[in-house]
């Protein structure tokens, strides 16, 4: 009887962290074949949390609201870009072209959050393809704003950002300008030899960023409002009876989650040094959702925990697979194309363990239910 | 007034939009200096090219899986048929058809196990169809670049190993369809190869909705309570509508190279399927209602403004801005169609 239970608890566990399981494996397959050293790794691991945990922490909140996973981050990431794209046009340089650019976002993102949050509100119990539609939508509406309306509408004329036709921002930006200035501002260097050379950099300035934003999280959760979108995610009916205002709370959760996704872009790219004006925001989107998914996130449970195991798991592959194909069969290429196949695999993936397991509650739910009654009958 | 504004609301403002915008580039062209014949010409092409892919939206439509964002999964057994063809070696029409053969039983093995999965995901399909696409074109990238392929038309040339990007169809099936039956009037010119093909399959797909199993799978999407009340088997119906879509995609992919006159491998496929769907919407079909109606007018809507817009701004105003219109309008209509009301209730 006991090693019956505990053979149902191996397969639960088994079946509720297939994913960040598979990619453990997957990593210890291809750490030998790589054959990086291990400092390098972690060197690089560092780099990757830096860059991009702001930006799937922005993830977490829509989630807690029962809206799903947010592809409409990539919004708020555009926001951001449109902040650095000003920023590196007036030349303002260092953190205070950081604060700038995020002062600039903050009303844009603002306001594509309340749009974004409208639209979910339209099409519920669909959250996903709808936000999935609206990042589409607006990657347009956002290219029409920057290769048409910059330097034609909208007064930009710095040589570096705008074409040489005249109007239209350049496909890659150079943020010289800002570039690491929140990583450089307070860095320490540890385990280096006496030359002052190799070792690790610890930028201690966005680390702090970043923990700031998870106290946020946490505390946020516990405010009125946090437990709102609870009680929102939980059940939309029973929420409104209780007298919350559910379309509200919702349109919130979408805005703060865009404004984080705008600060994390911000984070992001002066972390990364130049901005792929046309790409860096649809891409940005597709990575910070996977990795998300890879740390153990469901559509409707994430954790802080599971951000950070995601991005360390997840970039931790992204950084082998190219070197391992290379080495395996001769072809980079395959690496490649295998991290991007394993990006939308993982989604996939996720997306659909998620929807067995909520119908087998369900049926299960159901299930005792009838039992009951049954029982009640006799 | 009210009567003319209860015809709007069943048209739809912005199919009413669209149309009259396409009338409006129509109107302008001539006063731009564009050929309207050579346009006309060009936009009835692209209809008989895109026809079947837009064509592939309706049986899953009919059977409540909502829009087929996994249009990819069909269109890679439309490639795998085509790749095979092309290695054969054999020449013309007959690999035409070849391609048709060998696609097929990739169509209806791919399209039963994802219809197998969509059934186990009810309620979310759209969601998981569009990264089933995805995964699947991702997946193929790297099969595309390890298969033991070896026809020189088609394997680079300095490694002798792996497909190139684009294949030209030159030799083997291009404008199989496009120049048969072509009726020509001074600088318009018809193909009735194409526009006959594609109404043959718009017309057994008619005539399969009216069969039983037709009606069966309307009354599955339409109201699965009352469907599995009178006995009909929903997920087989399912799985056999996704088959259908499925294979209707490797159609049209095959239909869209003979025209295009490429097989476009690795990340082409990619985004494939929000032409189509966006296409059908603009037809006035909706996530849970669609016909054949709904498919033409659509398709020649859509097609219309992707090849008139460039060519009348260009003259105009000498900027391509019609890859970003085409962006916003295409996924504007999908967006329209995902938040309005009446398919809520899904």
């Amino acid at each position: 009887m006991r090693k019956e239970i505990t053979n149902k608890d191996v397969r639960n566990f088994l079946a509720n962290n297939i994913v960040p399981i598979i990619f453990i494996v997957l990593c210890a397959v291809c750490i030998p074949i790589a054959g990086y050293s291990g400092e390098y790794l972690v060197d690089q691991i560092i780099t990757r949390i830096v860059r991009n945990s702001f930006l799937v922490l922005s993830l977490l909140i829509p989630i807690m609201a029962g809206m799903g996973l947010n592809f409409g981050m990539t919004l708020g990431a555009m926001a951001g870009q449109i902040g650095l794209i000003f920023v590196t046009s007036w030349n303002v340089v260092s953190i205070p072209g950081l604060l700038l650019a995020a002062i600039i976002a903050t009303p844009i993102a603002i306001l594509l959050g309340w749009f974004c949050g409208k639209m979910l509100n339209m099409a519920k119990g669909r959250e996903m393809i709808t936000s999935y539609m609206i990042s589409f939508f607006m990657n347009g509406v956002y290219q029409l704003i920057v290769l048409y309306g910059m330097g034609a509408v909208i007064p930009i004329h710095s040589n570096q950002v705008i074409l040489p036709r005249g109007y239209g921002v350049r496909n890659t930006v150079d943020l010289l300008n800002v570039r690491k200035s929140i990583d450089n501002f307070w860095s320490i260097r540890i385990f280096a030899d006496e030359n002052g050379t190799g070792g690790l950099t610890i930028p201690v300035l966005t680390f702090i960023l970043i923990a700031i934003l998870c106290v946020i999280i946490i505390w946020f959760r516990k405010t009125k409002i946090g437990q709102d979108m609870r009680a929102v995610g939980q059940d939309m009916e029973v929420a409104r009876e209780a007298g919350i205002k559910v379309e509200r709370t919702r349109i919130l959760a979408i805005i703060i989650s865009t404004v984080f996704a705008a600060y994390g872009m911000i984070i992001y790219l002066s972390n990364m040094g130049t901005l792929n004006t046309y790409n860096s925001h649809s891409q940005i989107g597709m990575f910070s959702i996977a990795a998300l998914l890879v740390g153990g996130a469901s559509v409707s449970r994430a954790s802080i925990k599971n951000v950070f195991l995601g991005i360390i798991l997840f970039h931790l592959m992204f950084i082998l697979t190219p070197q391992a194909g290379r080495n395996l069969i001769g072809q980079a290429q395959i690496g490649e194309f295998f991290r991007v196949f394993v990006s939308y695999g993982v989604i996939t993936l996720s997306l659909v363990l998620y929807e067995i397991r909520t119908r087998r509650e369900k049926a299960e739910s159901a299930k005792t239910l009838a039992i009951g009654q049954k029982e009640a009958e006799a | 007034m009210d009567k003319a504004m209860e015809l709007i609301r069943s048209f739809g403002l912005p199919r009413l939009i669209i149309t009259l915008f396409l009338l409006a580039l129509f109107i302008i062209a001539p006063f731009a200096g564009i050929n309207v014949g050579a346009s006309l010409t060009d936009v009835l092409g692209r209809f008989g090219q895109n026809a079947i892919m837009v064509l592939a939206m309706v049986p899953m439509i009919h059977s409540g899986c909502g829009l087929n964002f996994g249009l990819p999964l069909g269109i890679i057994s439309g490639l795998l048929g085509a790749t095979l063809a092309i290695e054969t070696g054999i020449q013309g029409p007959i690999s035409f058809f070849l391609a048709i053969l060998y696609s097929t039983p990739f169509a209806l093995i791919f399209g039963w196990g994802y219809g197998k999965l969509l059934n186990r995901v009810k309620g979310s399909e759209m969601m998981i169809a569009t990264y089933v696409g995805f995964s699947s074109v991702a997946f193929m990238s790297i099969m595309w670049l390890i298969l033991p392929y070896h026809s020189p038309t088609m394997v680079w040339g300095y490694t002798g190993q792996g497909l190139r990007t684009t294949i030209s169809t030159e030799g083997f099936y291009y404008h199989i369809l496009r120049d048969s039956l072509n009726l020509r009037i001074g600088s318009f010119s018809i193909s009735f190869g194409e526009i006959i093909f594609f109404a043959v399959f718009a017309f057994i797909i008619w005539a399969f909705l009216h069969t039983k199993t037709g009606t069966a799978m309307t009354a599955v999407g339409s109201n699965p309570v009352f469907a599995r009340a009178s006995g009909i088997n929903i997920d087989k119906q399912r799985t056999l509508s996704v088959i259908m879509s499925t294979w209707l995609g490797a159609l049209g992919i095959l239909c869209y190279q003979q025209g295009y006159g490429f097989v476009q491998l690795y990340q082409g496929p990619m985004y494939m399927a929000m032409p189509a769907v966006s296409a059908i919407l603009i037809g006035g079909a909706s996530v849970n209602k669609a016909n054949i109606t709904n498919v033409i007018i659509g398709t020649i809507l859509y097609q219309g403004i992707v090849s008139m817009t460039p060519s009348v701004m260009n003259s105009l105003i000498h900027t391509d801005m019609s890859e970003v219109l085409r962006i916003i309008v295409s996924n504007g209509m999908i967006l329209y169609a995902l938040t309005r009301k009446s398919g809520a209730s899904r």
